[in-house]
């Protein structure tokens, strides 16, 4: 499934991360990579963006990158 | 003196500057949480144990190879310039996104060491580091410092006093995935069989970017014969990693193994990571602040009091200061018997200069709230909730930060906008940012507001009105420019959210105190030459004839208030006829459909300089004695102009000092004139309506 489709509280496994060159750089910087666990904090309204909790650092996305992103729900 | 070039590097918001500051005792750099605070490479000098210490600040960047303007900063200067040490800073609480960094900075193959700061926040949430553990597998020194306690600091100075005397090359102790240590066994060992080298690489070294495919190590050997044996080595290499991480992107392989490295280092360094409170803190301030509904509400409130704040505390001392100038005025003029002198001092400089200080107790405030929202890591939630309504208007989230530090100064607002990777995105914030008012334009909605509204509760309204609506029509132009010129692609948001921190009274105290000095500065230099200048223009050339015959006419009638009359019709005639009144009435028909007379345009004019000269500029304009300037301009502007004036001020082109930055960041005078065009007519239009709707209604 999506991150995208994932609720406030939901937990998970990223299994692949399907975007361009260079955002792929920067989620990999945040520890955003194949393995790595996750946790939603928050969305704002029609999860315009969400807040992530991966390996202790909280990063802010918009919908349309979590819907590249391919997770395996815990 | 022996001097030690060193260059901090780590990943933004981190501390860098802080630590800095620290290091060498002043508080020179500015600091703030989020992540970009610092957007150029700065240089600070010290001296210490004999050595002059030149330390180079880079902005911060996740990856060596960053993409943002910012981040390009850092990494040309890493790989090209010459430098001795590197600290790489890091945030020990949030070890292992660092550490990516770290492995990354190992490949320079440079004398290093790593401070690990933040150690006091760290040891609160009860993270134990083991440094000598950390040391080993990086291999190079580590202390543990922290910028805001200043531990650790004096050790820090040491080891690169170490460092930089020894001849030491980093031999780091790091393992990857079976998968790729296997295929590196191999490597290695077929080059020392053959007992190859090049430069001063290890053959681990040189197995290792073999198969990150290393592009300046395949151009050295590509004529090398070994080229031909090794190459089916490698292939067969790169097969089983492929197999082993499911792709055949290699860049992604490298990420995959590094993050693996960084999650192993982490297990191994970090023996008791009990639940933190810090952590919990935030979450639980998120679970308010960002809250799906309640979010955008609180941040709007938030904004309102602080403008309710700056009316309402500000304005108490603002009436004690603006008079207390006008009775220094009175007792200067009284005092200085060259008629000239006495002229230039109480109606030019006091007059001018007084009412650009009178405002002093707002901006402080105005600058209180900024650096609130810039310590405390609340600016980062405010672009997160704002991202999906900004996106509508074709701006990025991160948008926001550039826009919210423009309220404060345009200057170092355009600056900020390099934070943004999209060259487009990048010119439509720059284009914007000049609609969020800044602290200087905040004098002249100040005088406007208190001269116009009775109602002193209702005036901060009117003041966050003004604001808000600077904002948003801000927002409108953005997609009027997002639609017309800047097609194209957007920039995607990934942003990281820094911890909440209690804002210390330190920080608050120096980056208020450094800007309140800065507008005194100002006013007592740039602003005092300016309404010297706006004085003898609005003085000379001096009218014999005219004043000659109205003295006569005066002399001859007996009824005082005729008196008076006659000598406020010899003032106006006076300062028609002025250098300044010609310009005005030059340039006035231009504004008479917005409602302007001369000396409103000579204001708006003179405030192309700097925005706080239009307040000076009308004080000497509109003088008169004893009452306050605002009670002055009550009289003699009707509040349909005054509204519109308001528009203008809040729309028309930023300070001359703004307008250069803007050109320089932007990449050309062209933009600038661009920009001269853009806001001025947006300025006239929007002005226009303002005077023909209050008109209409009021």
């Amino acid at each position: 499934m999506k991150l995208l489709e994932l609720h406030k509280g939901d937990r998970a496994l990223i299994k692949k991360v399907d975007t361009d060159e260079a955002l792929k750089t920067r989620l990999a910087s945040f520890g955003v990579v194949r393995g790595s666990e996750l946790t939603v904090e928050a969305c704002s309204i029609g999860k315009q963006t969400m807040e992530i909790l991966v390996d202790g650092t909280l990063i802010g996305l918009r919908g349309e990158e979590a819907e590249k992103i391919e997770v395996e729900k815990l | 003196m022996d001097t030690i070039k060193i260059v901090l590097a780590g990943q933004p918001n981190v501390g860098k500057s802080m630590l800095i500051n620290a290091m060498s005792g002043s508080n020179g750099l500015k600091v703030g949480n989020f992540s970009g605070v610092t957007v150029e490479k700065t240089e600070v000098c010290f001296e210490h144990h004999c050595h002059q210490f030149e330390m180079v600040d880079l902005p911060g960047t996740y990856s060596i190879r960053g993409f943002s303007k910012e981040e390009k900063v850092a990494y040309e200067y890493l790989s090209n310039e010459e430098y001795d040490v590197i600290i790489n800073v890091l945030d020990s609480t949030h070890l292992q996104r660092n550490l990516l960094l770290t492995l990354e900075l190992l490949k320079l193959n440079k004398k290093m060491v790593l401070a690990l700061n933040m150690a006091d926040e760290a040891k609160k949430e009860g993270i134990d580091i083991d440094v000598k553990q950390l040391e080993k597998i990086i291999g190079v020194p580590v202390v543990l410092v922290s910028a805001n306690t200043k531990e650790g600091v004096d050790e820090l100075l040491d080891k690169i006093h170490d460092i930089a005397d020894s001849c030491y090359r980093p031999k780091s102790n790091i393992t990857y995935s079976d998968a790729m240590e296997e295929e590196i066994l191999d490597i290695q060992k077929f080059l020392d069989d053959r007992g190859f080298k090049i430069r001063d690489l290890s053959s681990r070294e040189i197995a290792t970017r073999l198969l990150f495919e290393d592009k300046d190590l395949y151009k050295e050997l590509r004529d090398e014969p070994i080229m031909i044996e090794l190459q089916p080595l490698v292939l067969k290499a790169l097969q089983h990693l492929y197999t082993h991480h499911e792709t055949k992107n290699i860049k992604e392989i490298k990420y995959n193994e590094y993050n693996a490295i960084a999650r192993g280092i982490k297990m191994e360094v970090i023996k008791c990571n009990r639940a933190g409170s810090g952590k919990n803190l935030t979450k639980k301030i998120d679970d308010v602040l960002i809250h799906k509904y309640f979010g955008i509400p609180i941040f709007l409130f938030l904004m309102w009091g602080l403008f309710h704040l700056i009316f309402t505390i500000g304005d108490i001392p603002v009436e004690i200061i603006s008079r207390a100038f006008s009775s220094f005025g009175a007792w200067m003029g009284s005092h200085i018997s060259n008629e000239f002198l006495r002229n230039v001092i109480v109606d030019g400089i006091i007059a001018g200069v007084g009412a650009v200080l009178s405002f002093l107790p707002n901006i402080i405030l105005l600058y209180i709230g900024i650096a609130l929202l810039e310590t405390t890591g609340y600016m980062s939630r405010v672009a997160f909730l704002l991202d999906g309504f900004f996106h509508k208007f074709g701006l990025h989230g991160k948008s926001f930060i550039p826009l919210v530090t423009g309220f404060g100064c345009s200057v170092p607002a355009y600056m900020a906008a390099r934070t943004l990777k999209s060259e487009k995105d990048r010119l439509i914030t720059l284009f914007i940012i000049g609609f969020m008012s800044c602290g200087a334009r905040l004098p002249i909605y100040m005088l406007f507001t208190s001269a116009f509204i009775e109602d002193k509760s209702i005036a901060g309204n009117v003041l966050f009105v003004i604001y808000i609506s600077g904002a948003l029509l801000g927002l409108v132009m953005a997609k009027i420019l997002r639609v017309v010129v800047f097609k194209g692609e957007d920039e995607p948001f990934v942003m990281e959210m820094p911890k909440y921190r209690f804002p210390s009274f330190k920080l608050i105290w120096h980056t208020v105190y450094n800007n309140a000095k800065g507008y005194v500065k100002k006013a007592g230099s740039f602003i005092l030459l300016a309404s010297i200048l706006v004085w003898v223009l609005a003085t000379y050339p001096s009218q014999k004839g005219i004043e000659e015959s109205y003295i006569a006419k005066i002399e001859q009638t007996q009824n005082m208030q005729e008196k008076l009359d006659l000598e406020n019709e010899l003032n106006v005639k006076k300062l028609e006829n002025s250098y300044l009144g010609q310009i005005g009435k030059a340039t006035e028909p231009f504004f008479r459909p917005l409602g302007f007379d001369w000396k409103m345009v000579v204001a708006l004019e003179s405030g192309l300089a700097a925005k706080e000269i239009v307040v000076s500029t009308l004080s000497i304009l509109y003088n008169g004695k004893g009452d306050t300037l605002a009670n002055r301009l009550r009289d003699s502007i009707p509040p349909a102009s005054a509204m519109a004036f308001i528009v203008f001020v809040m729309l028309y082109l930023p300070c001359l000092a703004a307008s250069m930055v803007f050109a320089k960041e932007a990449g050309g005078y062209k933009y600038l004139v661009y920009l001269f065009i853009f806001t001025t007519a947006t300025a006239w239009i929007f002005s226009f309506i303002t005077y023909k709707a209050v008109e209409l209604f009021v």
